[in-house]
């Protein structure tokens, strides 16, 4: 085992499964505990808030139910208890390295959230008078000042509520600036291994979808894109750093086959963590670019939101951007464009509104927090040993495991690899849920489609050498049972509070709400 | 009753002017458990090519096209309650809908149980 | 930099591995002119815990919080009060630091609150289904018409005038791009709903019919009615809840006929947060739910017969569809949903209806004591915890005038509907049960000096 594990982190001495432990009573496995829904131990006359009694008088000529909501109630310590439980059967950054490729899970300083949460911005209404939410406008102000000039853009949009929204916007920025100068061209361009957000948005916001094929190196083919260009294409959708991990190189000429073209680029700013603070990508020609404030700037996932996507914009298009927006005045103060001063302030080609209020104004403090903590010097160290981190597990596992991409050069702040030289019947999922019994979230699997059996391994900048030799130990002796075709890696994992979970007989029959059996 | 295939693994029988589509065995292998059946709406007009329903599995949706054009006269509705079918029998109990055959020289241009085996076989 | 583990040793040794000389040559493939040659210019260097903590903080105190003054605003934000375990549950690492659960085996804290909240978010809505939530109740508004359209295959929707402005133009929006058409109309100053002249517009080219309950000026439409006369056309009722506390008192949409009910789930749970992040709840009928955007966890088992969560038909999602999503979006408001089913789990359906009632108690009295202010009058006849006053003037500059007294005192309709003369003198008012006796009275006061 010591052999398998090179950096001698706690290595496993003890052989697994010898003794047969017999099923509990309870079902829990010490500190593995299972707790059942709150339909099954809460009532809906049991409460954890003190209200008044309600016996106050209502109101004629309205449509009242006829009794209380039928939710079961909690009394604060079942309710402590129910979510401390189950959020124990959570994977999550705090415990440990969370390789998800493209995803970028770093690390959330509490620093932020104790921010957020500052009354001045957190029990602020988006509806009140411009004088009494000064502090919170700022705030704003100040991160989408910071945004641009992190991108050498020149103007941002901050509503957009996650990344896909963020895209939403930009493309709409690019409708709205081509049906400003009468020219409705309908094709945007998407390279074949872009996420499948960008072709989902595109089509949404009323495109036509073409493909650009990709390089045997993983980057956008340059001379058929270039062949592809014409008086209809509205625009190209890169993302760069792309999908495999690599810069794409070409982008500055990509920018200007496009201009001059007539048309606009759009980049998928999914992967700006790891370019932040060391390229602009205005330098490089882009017209619009989401920002994940999650990814790059690290507001928590939340376990599935919520997002943030500010779309910073090029002066071509930057006029177009939707409301409202905030604007720094001669005097100081910062007053919020909407609809009614849209035209006075000079605005008055907004495409519209993307949604109620001003965005994610939590995320923006977060993200706020952020920056001013890492400053100039501190951000491009985060680019720096994003790349780092993920060129070090490049070059320590690809001796044991396909890299694709491996020869052409570094890395950016995620590694490829692939399933190819495994043992007949053994793939990419299998390693993935090898992974979970070794105390690792999985990395991204399957993506990008371009590369069959994809692994995608990000590190992120906020993993120790220790914890990535330790990383780095797993997969190594992970690759070795996946090319020894070990069977008890293809029912892994064994020891996470639950097996491999029966998702054919969820999308068969789904049961999407409890009912009483 | 002579059976073609199609590029995109579609299987269609031809009885006279009536035919039945479905998606071929090697097809059902390829996108696994098969989750939910969208069948086209019963009578409507279906040209050659044209994208007529959609077979989910778990992790993929895949359009299926009319391999000919004609009407749509019955669907397979026992696909609602066991959409396995298509798994279990791709090619007899699994079908997807029965149709019109408007004009019979499409099927030309289409393969023949041989052909299609060894097309497979070049995948 | 304390964020950042690797030391200066670290880095060699591992260039040492990589075979790279530095940092900046794993940067190679980017050209030499778009890169820069060191820091950006413009911002600072990194700065500890505490001077950015004191810079956030000087930040906020420019801001008037809404617990610190009398506040009657509401118009698609509500403050209600949030236990404090709410608040603390959801920073438990294992909630806030987890990502989309893609990994079910190591994700079923998550897995299991969306499946209970997706229960709890249908139940409340009166639906049979309900997805894992949406970004926020303008885009779950948008969703729903979309949605409608790909379920009747027509592209007209009616929009009824008490639809929030907001919502209106987020979808117009999106319309401008799908070829939707939207039939748009104005609230008018009355005690009456628009429900005939809605119901008058339905015809067989309609979708949906969408209509908020409460309305925006916290009137109550006849949902029955109009679900009805949707229904007789072929079109779907969409009904849109920005106060989902509204529905601790009030019959829900989907028993009233609803066939697809959203909303803004902010009220419960997870504050007022200028804005966002919010929570779009998005339920339907079970016969719609391959065609929901959205998200859904679904209850399975496991290798070994165990009860377990998923996410499920995630066929209908933008990364395996491509461009023939339902929908592009990737993201629910995972965090906010967690903290609205806290809420929820700790008020329980006997506590929602007391927080509804007292909301509602509190509204009235505030109501009948601005009728009692010279130049006010109150425009609603029923309502639950919010309503409409006219002013003698431009309620705008009132609210601003409000506000140099330490009252926060409602959101005028100008705000809203800048432009709209009719609208101008109105003002919507909104109380719950954080509003006290004490306040309402420093309104009234308030109020009557400003209009002397």
């Amino acid at each position: 085992m010591n052999e398998l594990n090179p950096s001698g982190w706690r290595p496993s001495t003890g052989e697994i499964g010898t003794v047969d432990v017999p099923p509990t009573f309870t079902g829990n496995r010490a500190l593995q505990l299972e707790e059942p829904l709150i339909f099954e131990i809460g009532s809906v006359d049991q409460c954890g808030v003190d209200l008044p009694d309600a016996d106050d008088e209502v109101l004629p000529g309205l449509p009242l139910r006829a009794a209380p909501v039928d939710l079961p109630g909690l009394s604060e310590p079942e309710a402590v208890r129910h979510y401390t439980r189950l959020s124990r059967q959570n994977y999550a950054i705090d415990l440990g390295l969370f390789p998800l490729g493209s995803c970028t899970m770093k690390h959330n300083p509490r620093l932020n959230e104790k921010v957020a949460r500052l009354p001045g911005f957190a029990d602020v209404h988006p509806l009140q008078p411009q004088q009494t939410v000064q502090g919170a406008l700022k705030a704003m102000n100040e991160l989408a000042h910071w945004l641009i000039t992190l991108t050498g853009m020149h103007g941002v949009a901050m509503t957009p509520k996650a990344g896909a929204h963020g895209e939403l916007c930009g493309l709409l920025c690019i409708r709205a600036a081509l049906e400003a100068r009468g020219d409705l061209r309908e094709v945007i361009l998407v390279p074949e291994s872009a996420h499948g957000t960008n072709p989902a948005t595109a089509a949404f916001a009323g495109f036509r979808v073409e493909n650009i094929p990709a390089t045997a190196e993983g980057r956008v083919d340059l001379a058929a894109l270039t062949a592809r260009l014409g008086p209809d294409v509205a625009g190209v959708m890169i993302t760069n750093p792309n999908t495999c991990g690599l810069f794409e190189c070409d982008m500055k000429a990509i920018s200007d086959a496009v201009h001059v073209a007539g048309g606009y680029v759009y980049c998928d700013g999914a992967n700006f963590n790891a370019i932040v603070g060391r390229v602009r990508p205005g330098d490089l020609g882009v017209d619009a670019m989401h920002i994940n404030l999650h990814k790059t700037f690290s507001t928590p996932h939340g376990g599935g939101g919520p997002g943030s996507g500010p779309v910073v914009l090029s002066e071509a298009l930057a006029p177009f951007g939707p409301l409202p927006f905030s604007a720094r005045q001669a005097d100081g103060s910062v007053r919020l464009v909407e609809e009614e001063n849209a035209a006075e302030e000079g605005h008055s080609q907004a495409f519209g509104r993307m949604c109620a209020f001003h965005g994610q104004m939590g995320m923006y403090t977060r993200a706020l927090a952020y920056i001013l903590s890492h400053g100039a010097d501190g951000l491009r160290q985060v680019s720096g040993d994003a790349v780092l981190n993920a060129n070090y597990v490049l070059r320590s596992l690809d001796d044991v495991l396909d890299a694709p991409f491996g020869a052409a050069g570094p890395c950016m702040h995620e590694a490829l690899f692939s399933d190819d030289g495994f043992a007949e019947g053994f793939s990419t999922l299998d390693l993935a849920k090898g992974l979970i019994d070794e105390g690792f979230h999985p990395m991204t699997v399957y993506f990008p489609l371009v590369v069959h059996g994809a692994m995608l391994v990000e590190p992120t900048e906020t993993e120790s050498k220790a914890a990535l030799d330790q990383f780095i130990g797993a997969m190594r002796s992970l690759a070795q049972r996946a090319k020894a075709g070990d069977p008890a890696l293809k029912s892994a994992p064994h020891m996470a509070p639950r097996r491999r979970l029966d998702e054919t007989l969820a999308a068969r029959k789904p049961k999407l709400v409890w009912r009483e059996a | 009753m002579p059976r073609y295939f199609t590029q995109d693994h579609e299987w269609i029988d031809v009885d006279g002017t009536a035919a039945t589509v479905g998606i071929t065995d090697y097809a059902q292998g390829q996108l696994g458990d098969i989750t939910f059946v969208e069948l086209p709406a019963a009578g409507a007009d279906l040209g050659k090519g044209d994208s007529v329903c959609v077979v989910d599995s778990v992790k993929a949706a895949s359009d299926v096209y009319s391999p000919v054009s004609g009407a749509v006269t019955d669907l397979n509705e026992a696909l609602a309650e066991q959409p396995e079918l298509v798994n279990s029998a791709a090619e007899s109990d699994g079908w997807l809908w029965k149709m019109t055959l408007a004009d019979a020289g499409e099927l030309d241009a289409l393969m023949d149980e041989a052909a299609y085996q060894t097309y497979v076989a070049g995948l | 930099m304390r964020y950042l583990p690797l030391s200066d040793n670290d880095r060699a040794g591992m260039l040492a591995t990589i075979g790279a000389g530095s940092i900046d040559d794993l940067f190679a493939d980017v050209s030499e002119a778009a890169r820069l040659p060191g820091p950006i210019p413009g911002l600072p260097d990194h700065a500890g815990e505490m001077a950015v903590e004191r810079h956030m903080s000087r930040l906020a105190a420019e801001s008037v919080p809404a617990g610190s003054v009398p506040f009657f605003l509401g118009a698609g934000a509500y403050r209600h009060h949030v236990p404090a375990s709410v608040d603390h549950l959801i920073q438990r690492g294992e909630f806030l630091t987890a990502y989309t659960p893609y990994q079910p085996e190591i994700a079923q804290g998550t897995l299991q609150v969306l499946f209970e909240f997706q229960t709890q978010v249908a139940r409340l809505l009166g639906t049979e289904v309900a997805n894992a939530s949406l970004y926020d109740g303008s885009t779950a508004c948008w969703e729903a018409i979309a949605m409608a359209g790909r379920i009747t295959r027509r592209s007209r929707a009616v929009i009824s005038g008490g639809l929030h402005p907001h919502y209106v133009e987020t979808a117009r929006t999106m319309a401008k791009f799908t070829g939707d058409v939207l039939d748009t109309r104005l609230p008018e100053l009355s005690a009456a709903t628009d429900d005939d002249a809605v119901i008058a517009a339905i015809d067989g080219a309609t979708s949906c019919v969408v209509v908020q309950y409460p309305d925006v000026l916290g009137r109550v439409p006849d949902l029955k009615r109009i679900a009805a006369a949707a229904q007789a056309n072929g079109a779907l009722l969409v009904a849109v809840v920005t106060e989902p506390v509204a529905l601790g008192l009030l019959e829900s949409p989907g028993a009233l006929g609803a066939d697809i009910v959203v909303g803004e789930g902010q009220a419960i749970g997870v504050g007022l947060q200028f804005g966002g992040p919010y929570l779009g709840l998005f339920g339907c009928r079970e016969k719609f739910v391959r065609q929901m955007p959205g998200r859904l966890c679904g209850e399975t088992v496991d290798a070994d017969g165990k009860r377990g969560f998923v996410l499920t038909l995630s066929t209908r999602e933008q990364h395996i569809r491509r461009e023939k999503a339902t929908s592009n979006i990737c993201t629910n408001s995972g965090l906010c949903a967690l903290a609205f089913s806290i809420h929820l789990t700790l008020l329980g359906g006997t506590g929602l209806d007391r927080m509804a009632r007292a909301s509602h108690a509190q509204a009235v009295k505030t109501a009948r004591a601005l009728a009692q202010v010279p130049g006010v009058s109150v425009v609603n006849g029923a309502y639950f915890n919010e309503f409409a006053v006219v002013l003698p003037r431009d309620a705008r500059a009132v609210v601003r005038e409000l506000a140099d007294r330490q009252v926060l005192g409602g959101v005028s309709l100008g705000r809203l509907y800048p432009g709209v003369d009719g609208l101008a003198n109105g003002l919507l008012v909104t109380a719950t049960e954080c509003t006290s006796d004490e306040d309402i009275a420093a309104l009234v006061s308030a109020l009557k000096e400003v209009l002397a």
